[in-house]
């Protein structure tokens, strides 16, 4: 399973570790393109929809960050996205926490989950990891049902208060909410950029592409894999619990399977294993649901169609072509 | 009557009789994946929605063709099983060379595919599919009242799980799948065709699973999302069991179906999650699965 992201993605993108200057240079100033973007993004888009896009972009760059970079597959990561739009949505409504407090500890309870659930899956390799990771996702799935009390049930939790960044900056408008996201956006971004820059994410990569090398070297490759299982399951969580603040809802939507199969989607589309593909696929997928909103089930249809054209003929994805082109990884 | 803790027999055993049901078509189901999963490698995700056509085209040939449930029971496997073929002879045989991951994200596409298309012509509220008339009734067993419906499934399951065990561990044709499944090169270099192999194997797991989905549905309404949930149980079931013995496959499906049964009448709650806790456990303890190899 490691060679996923390794055999497809441009073969530049592989040494994106020993990235030379005129590579660093690049993704700088892709950087500051995104940064500008944002700033001029609620001008010309309905801020709403463009958070919807941010919110997405960054549960993608989290399940990126754990296939792209640890070499696994879970098809679960809904569970860690909608537990965080959960436990975010209750607090802020039932506790009146304010906003950055609430998802704080979503995105802390997604951690926790995910070392739990990471700790179990990663006892098994490659395709039985992504059956146990999507089988323990259909277990919160069946939890958030089964207690209406804490998640509302069929109709979820509605109307949760945006309130009061830090108790001072009313987020009830749109514009001032804005702001907000666009910064954790950022900040998410910034963070696995990071990450994946580290001697850590080194030693990440080095055990997606060669496990018994890396275990060979004296690393401890399952501590590593946990690690970045939990880095995958908070950022998850972190893109769940502003999307509940955004919507003012949480709801079995947001656990179900088929959120699931929508980030690998997204990150399909954009380019495995690429820094900036999740969010060109999260723009892209997200889009798309707004225009053939009206076409109701055919959205599945459709979705399945971009699934089995991807894997036939696309699966560098938009970015991952680019940076072939470009002879550059992105 | 007597009482057994509490429940009396008659809740009892007819959860213990659906919960075998149940865990006929986790066998059936889990068998078909592995039978996949041994020559091909990858995970067919789109064995829910398969199972799902298979319960379709029965109804489709009752309801458009008149066509009753027997040959129902004959022509909708081969009906999805030749759908199969065509999928592997266009789709996954042009991805086998790449990670097997790709395979399993195909077949995810499909699954939303024939789940969507199902949807779109037909709704999802499910549509009735008569017991055929020999079948219906039942015979009260003094403990219990048995629909002769519900007693063919559980045995038409194990004939069909038996049948293919023979047929995987006995015959000459199981033997070249064998062979092909330990090692695909020297199998050919022997001189049998083993893409030919590969594309019948295919399309015999996804029979299985249009056989399931037939024998459930007079059981359960004909729906198009009646594999979606299945099959991540069925996932569940193969990581508990491990992929590498047929009669692994067809024990742990049954018993896991049973265990199901029997949380329904004693703590109902669980009972939505139960295999998936068991799973948990058994990764604990075993974690290549029950009859699983280490790999």
């Amino acid at each position: 399973m490691a060679d996923i992201a390794a055999t497809d993605a441009p073969a530049a993108a592989r040494s994106s570790g020993e990235a030379d200057k005129g590579t660093l240079r690049l993704h700088r100033a892709i950087m500051i393109g995104i940064a500008i973007a944002l700033v001029i993004a609620p001008f010309v888009a309905y801020p709403v929809f463009v958070m919807k896009v941010l919110c997405f972009a960054l549960f993608a760059l989290a399940f990126n960050l754990l296939l792209g970079y640890g070499g696994l597959l879970s098809f679960g990561h809904a569970a860690y996205f909608g537990m965080a739009s959960y436990v975010c949505a209750f607090t802020a409504k039932n506790w009146g926490l304010t906003p950055e407090l609430a998802i704080l500890l979503g995105t802390a309870v997604s951690g926790g989950l995910g070392l739990v659930f990471g700790a179990l899956a990663i006892r098994r390799q490659g395709i039985y990891f992504a059956m146990i990771t999507l089988a323990l996702a259909q277990m919160v799935f069946f939890f958030s049902l089964q207690t209406p009390r804490f998640t509302g049930g069929e109709d979820g939790i509605q109307a949760v208060p945006r309130g009061k960044l830090f108790g001072l900056i009313d987020l009830a408008d749109d514009r001032a909410l804005y702001w907000l996201v666009a910064a954790i956006f950022m900040a998410g971004l910034l963070a696995m950029y990071r990450i994946i820059h580290s001697p850590f994410g080194q030693v990440c990569k080095a055990i997606r592409d060669n496990e018994p090398r890396a275990i060979s070297l004296g690393y401890r490759a399952n501590q590593y894999k946990l690690a970045v299982f939990v880095l995958s399951a908070m950022l998850a969580g972190l893109a769940g619990s502003t999307k509940a603040i955004v919507f003012q809802l949480a709801s079995l939507t947001d656990v179900h399977w088929s959120m699931s199969g929508e980030v690998v989607l997204m990150t399909l589309v954009g380019g495995l294993g690429t820094v900036f593909g999740p969010i060109a696929g999260a723009l892209v997928i997200v889009s798309m649901q707004n225009y053939l909103a009206s076409l109701g089930a055919w959205v599945t249809v459709v979705q399945g169609v971009i699934f089995v054209i991807c894997v036939m003929t696309f699966r560098e994805g938009i970015v991952g072509v680019i940076s072939k082109w470009i002879g550059k990884p992105l | 009557m007597f009482e057994l803790l509490g429940i009396p027999p008659q809740a009892l055993f007819g959860q213990v009789l659906l919960g075998l049901i149940n865990g006929s078509f986790y066998a059936i189901l889990s068998l078909g994946l592995a039978v996949i999963f041994g020559l091909l490698n990858i995970i067919n995700f789109s064995h829910g929605a398969q199972y799902m056509m298979g319960a379709f085209v029965a109804w489709m040939c009752l309801t458009y063709l008149g066509i009753n449930y027997w040959a129902a029971l004959l022509l909708a496997p081969l009906i999805v099983g030749a759908t199969g073929i065509a999928i592997e002879r266009l789709l996954l045989k042009r991805i086998a060379h790449v990670d097997h991951l790709y395979g399993l994200l195909l077949t995810f596409g499909l699954a939303l595919i024939i789940q969507g298309l199902f949807r779109n012509q037909y709704g999802s509220s499910g549509l009735p599919y008569q017991i055929p008339a020999e079948l219906r009734g039942g015979v009260n067993l003094g403990f219990m009242f048995l629909p002769w419906y519900r007693g063919w499934v559980v045995v038409a399951s194990l004939i069909v799980c038996l049948a293919t065990w023979f047929l995987i561990e006995k015959t000459r044709l199981g033997a070249y799948l064998r062979a092909a499944t330990e090692n695909p090169t020297l199998t050919q270099a022997f001189g049998i065709n083993v893409p030919l192999l590969v594309t019948l194997t295919y399309g015999f797991g996804v029979a299985l699973a249009g056989f399931a989905g037939v024998l459930a549905a007079p059981i359960y309404s004909v729906n198009p999302n009646m594999g979606a949930d299945l099959i991540i149980v069925v996932f569940a079931v193969v990581v508990i069991g491990g992929m590498g013995s047929i009669l692994g496959a067809i024990v742990t499906g049954f018993s896991l179906g049973l265990i199901e049964g029997l949380t329904k009448v004693f703590y109902p709650e669980a009972s939505a999650t139960v295999i998936f806790i068991i799973m948990v456990l058994v990764l604990l303890v075993r974690p290549a699965g029950l009859f699983g190899r280490a790999a």
